[in-house]
């Protein structure tokens, strides 16, 4: 979930590494294994037919994956190096918040990894997607689909409504939210929202208080839809009084897969949210 | 009250300030009587929200679970006439959570409306039988904490694994609540939930004090003063599961409340176990309220648990009655 | 008072009381006398009906509420479990004489503060029964007894770790019970105590009654030899029986 969280890794997720260890590559990876779930969406969208042997078990997962129906019939792994080791990769995608052992481990063992910087704002989603491209050979699919996301991502911003604006609070498990700079506070400015969380201070990640969200009153709560099996983390957002921030005038969002990854689906994020505010604003 | 008016109103007035303390402490920054007046207004503004729904449930289950926790911790001791004895330490509270646990993943909670509460009320049943029956009448120091920590240790373990189990990737994070407990968020909900079992619970905790006081002399000794042991063994189960269990299932467990209070407050009641049980009442309250009013002004956003508090009050005077009992010889 | 008619206990496989019938009458001080291992704490214990017991026991038979008004037990184990003022511990002696709740009737006060002066323990009121000295703690012990105010004592060896002086005061005291129209049934191994204070002396030898009558009938060399092995001075004085073990038996 690599927009999320903090930002001094940045310069060494940056460090594009490839062929470390030996392995000559002449030709683009014939086996690439991504032991990440936002690599895997780049992996998926980009990787040529056959290129990609496996994902993670998460990237089949309709809930947080917004490419689960691409990865049906990979093999999925959990991201540890022997299984990775096992099934003979010529190439590993991994995310600047894969363990850093793994990946030093699968360079001993003679792999090649390639870390894809992280993605932390609408902006960076291009770049992202450009170093995917050239880790699998795949530059001229890379190349293009950018060109795409920038050029949707800049009509969108030009359609932006820049009147009044709904304001609506990122309402995750543990209230978890996402405040000013965040990825998902940009999609929220994209769809024509205010981030409430961004009115109190919040930057990035952070936590907002039931009781603190209850009295921002925004016209909009914005969750991710409950896994099964109970938790308390998630049991907060059928808390009464959250619930009622639900009631008559307001209106409740689910934040879907598309929400998860800064991939060229965060427009498609954007976009219904604005379509599903713009009929039902008050 | 009848036998300790001044301290039985010392501890009335610590309740009720520090209830009014909880009500009033939050994040949402509300003007104490913007607050009071939002709180009995009741009408849909976010103020009357927040009293309401947030912080007056907050409030309640602090009252009761401390209470709870104050008095099955008396109660215990003056059973096994061992100061070491408090639910939280010997497992009871684990167990609760298991069993709690245990309905949430199975979806048993979701089924009937007590299915959780009565699910950790097993659990927490099934361990102080259990702790009974291997630390005997008497209580020996020694055997209740091994027993206890065995329990306990099987108790975490069963309960990290089923959550581990779970499908919902969150769940498996929440072997800290269940471990430590917390008052986050709790709604009305839970305070109903809880509430029918704890008062059975206390009721059948109250009903001890005459058998406790005469325990002080021995088993033999309290029988032939006209004490049936056994029905007084069942009602003490019966209650410590109740009170523990129902506690546990909304607020995860507790540990050291049952033992700090009692500890604190026997001198201040001459020793007896009677007197000592509403009074640790009480103080099991007006424990659990402080604990949670500093929780949240220590870290107000971040849910620091109750458990991390009561621990680091309560383990330094754990290892003092330790070395203390131990210097009378176990 | 007591009537126990063919009373037996078995542990597992040992019979350790067998066939005990005997009867005590008001105004009797029994002293139950036997070396270790005789089963004199199992017939009390048995006589109470805290142990399951083949016979019959006219205590055991009661109700737990109706037996505690009817007889006293003082248990060899000094427990004292909390620091309660000797006042509080004595006064526990009046729980079956108080409806659940009640507080304690002048009748109740006057029977706390008797017990209390019976045992000079007037200086002791308010101390912490518990860390009082071993003497000091079972003369508390026997004054919450003494404040059951019950028809009948039973007592598991009430004059052990008693200094002379407080070991005559408690025989004395069971004694001035006794002609008061009460019993008393003491298990002693101070056989002198024995001879000099009770009325009666019952002893028991493996599980089985080996005697039973009045001091200077029961206490005889060829019974001394038999259950304690010992030999023994034994002599009517003014003073009445006097009993001082000398020798054991080879």
């Amino acid at each position: 979930m690599g927009w999320r969280g903090g930002s001094e890794l940045i310069a060494a997720a940056l460090a594009l590494s490839l062929g470390v260890g030996g392995a000559a590559m002449a030709g683009p990876p014939e086996r690439v294994v991504s032991i990440n779930l936002c690599t895997d969406q780049f992996a998926l969208l980009l990787a040529a037919p056959g290129q990609l042997v496996s994902v993670t078990h998460v990237a089949a997962d309709p809930r947080v994956s917004a490419m689960a129906a691409a990865a049906e019939g990979l093999q999925l792994n959990r991201a540890h190096a022997e299984e990775v080791h096992a099934l003979a990769p010529d190439l590993v995608l991994a995310g600047p918040w894969t363990s850093g052992y793994t990946v030093a481990l699968l360079r001993r063992l003679g792999i090649a990894v390639a870390v894809i910087p992280d993605v932390r704002g609408l902006d960076d989603v291009p770049e992202a997607l450009r170093a995917t491209g050239a880790a699998l050979g795949r530059d001229a699919a890379a190349t293009a689909m950018a060109d795409t996301y920038a050029a949707d991502l800049a009509a969108l911003r030009t359609a932006a409504d820049a009147g009044r604006q709904p304001r609506a609070a990122i309402h995750n498990p543990n209230n978890y939210t996402s405040g000013a700079g965040s990825m998902a506070d940009q999609i929220l400015t994209l769809a024509g929202l205010a981030n409430v969380a961004a009115e109190v201070g919040i930057e990035g990640g952070g936590w907002l208080a039931l009781e603190s969200m209850v009295m921002l009153a925004p016209d909009l709560v914005i969750s991710a839809e409950p896994y099964p099996g109970a938790s308390r983390a998630e049991e907060v957002l059928r808390h009464p009084a959250a619930q009622a921030l639900a009631g008559p005038g307001r209106r409740a969002a689910l934040a879907d897969s598309d929400w998860v990854c800064g991939t060229p689906h965060v427009l498609r994020a954007a976009t219904r949210l604005r379509d599903a505010t713009a009929t039902a604003a008050p | 009250m009848r036998d300790h008016p001044v301290l039985m109103s010392v501890l009335l007035a610590l309740v009720i300030a520090l209830f009014a303390a909880s009500l009033l402490v939050g994040p949402a920054g509300i003007a104490p009587m913007q607050a009071l007046s939002a709180l009995l207004r009741g009408d849909g503004t976010a103020e009357a929200l927040v009293m309401r729904e947030i912080r007056l449930p907050r409030a309640l289950l602090a009252v009761m679970i401390g209470a709870s926790l104050g008095l099955a911790g008396a109660a215990m001791q003056g059973y096994l006439r061992n100061p070491l004895a408090e639910p939280g330490l010997i497992g009871v509270s684990g167990s609760a959570a298991l069993g709690a646990v245990i309905a949430l993943q199975t979806g048993l909670a979701a089924s009937f409306a007590l299915g959780l509460p009565l699910a950790a009320l097993t659990g927490a049943a099934l361990a102080v039988g259990l702790l009974l029956a291997l630390a005997g009448p008497r209580g020996g120091s020694l055997t209740l904490i091994l027993a206890g920590i065995a329990v306990s240790a099987l108790a975490g373990a069963l309960t990290a694994l089923v959550l581990n189990l779970s499908p919902n990737p969150f769940a498996a994070a929440e072997i800290v609540f269940w471990m430590m407990g917390s008052l986050v968020d709790r709604s009305m909900t839970h305070v109903w939930l809880a509430l029918p079992l704890m008062a059975v619970g206390w009721v059948l905790l109250a009903g001890l004090g005459r058998g406790l006081d005469a325990l002080t002399l021995g088993e033999d000794a309290a029988e032939t003063l006209g004490i049936p042991l056994g029905r007084l063994r069942l009602m003490l189960v019966a209650g410590t599961a109740c009170v523990v269990g129902a506690g546990t299932a909304v607020a995860g467990a507790i540990g050291f409340v049952g033992l700090v209070v009692p500890h604190i407050l026997r001198p201040f009641v001459g020793a007896r176990p009677s007197a000592l049980l509403p009074a640790s009442a009480l103080g099991g309250a007006v424990m659990l309220l402080a604990a949670d009013v500093a929780v949240r002004l220590v870290l107000p956003d971040r849910d620091l648990k109750l458990g991390v508090v009561t621990a680091l009050v309560g383990a330094p005077l754990f290892l003092h009655l330790i070395y203390r009992t131990r210097a009378e010889g176990l | 008072m007591l009537t126990l008619r063919s009373l037996s206990v078995a542990r597992g496989p040992c019979t350790v009381l067998d066939d005990i019938t005997l009867h005590i009458s008001a105004g009797e001080f029994v002293g139950l006398i036997g070396p270790n291992g005789a089963g004199k704490t199992t017939l009390m214990r048995a006589a109470l009906g805290l142990l399951p017991h083949g016979g019959q026991s006219s205590l055991a038979a009661l109700p737990a509420q109706t037996r505690a008004r009817a007889v006293a037990w003082m248990p060899q184990a000094r427990e004292i479990a909390w620091p309660v003022s000797v006042e509080t511990l004595i006064a526990l002696g009046r729980l079956p004489h108080l409806a659940t709740g009640a507080r304690p009737a002048p009748v109740d006060r006057a029977a706390i503060d008797a017990a209390i002066a019976g045992m000079g323990l007037e200086g002791f009121r308010t101390r912490a029964a518990n860390q009082l000295s071993g003497g000091e703690q079972a003369r508390v012990l026997i004054a919450r007894v003494l404040a059951q105010d019950t028809p009948l004592i039973l007592a598991d060896e009430p004059a052990a770790g008693l200094d002379p002086a407080h070991q005559i005061t408690l025989m004395q005291a069971f004694a001035a019970e006794a002609a008061r129209g009460r019993s008393v049934v003491a298990s002693l191994h101070d056989l002198g105590l024995a001879a000099r204070h009770c009325t009666r002396i019952i002893a028991l030898h493996r599980g089985r009654i080996a005697a039973d009558g009045p001091p200077a009938q029961v206490l005889n060399a060829a019974l001394l030899a038999e259950v304690f092995h010992i030999t023994a001075w034994v002599a009517n004085t003014p003073y009445g029986p006097v009993c001082q073990p000398l020798e054991v038996l080879g």
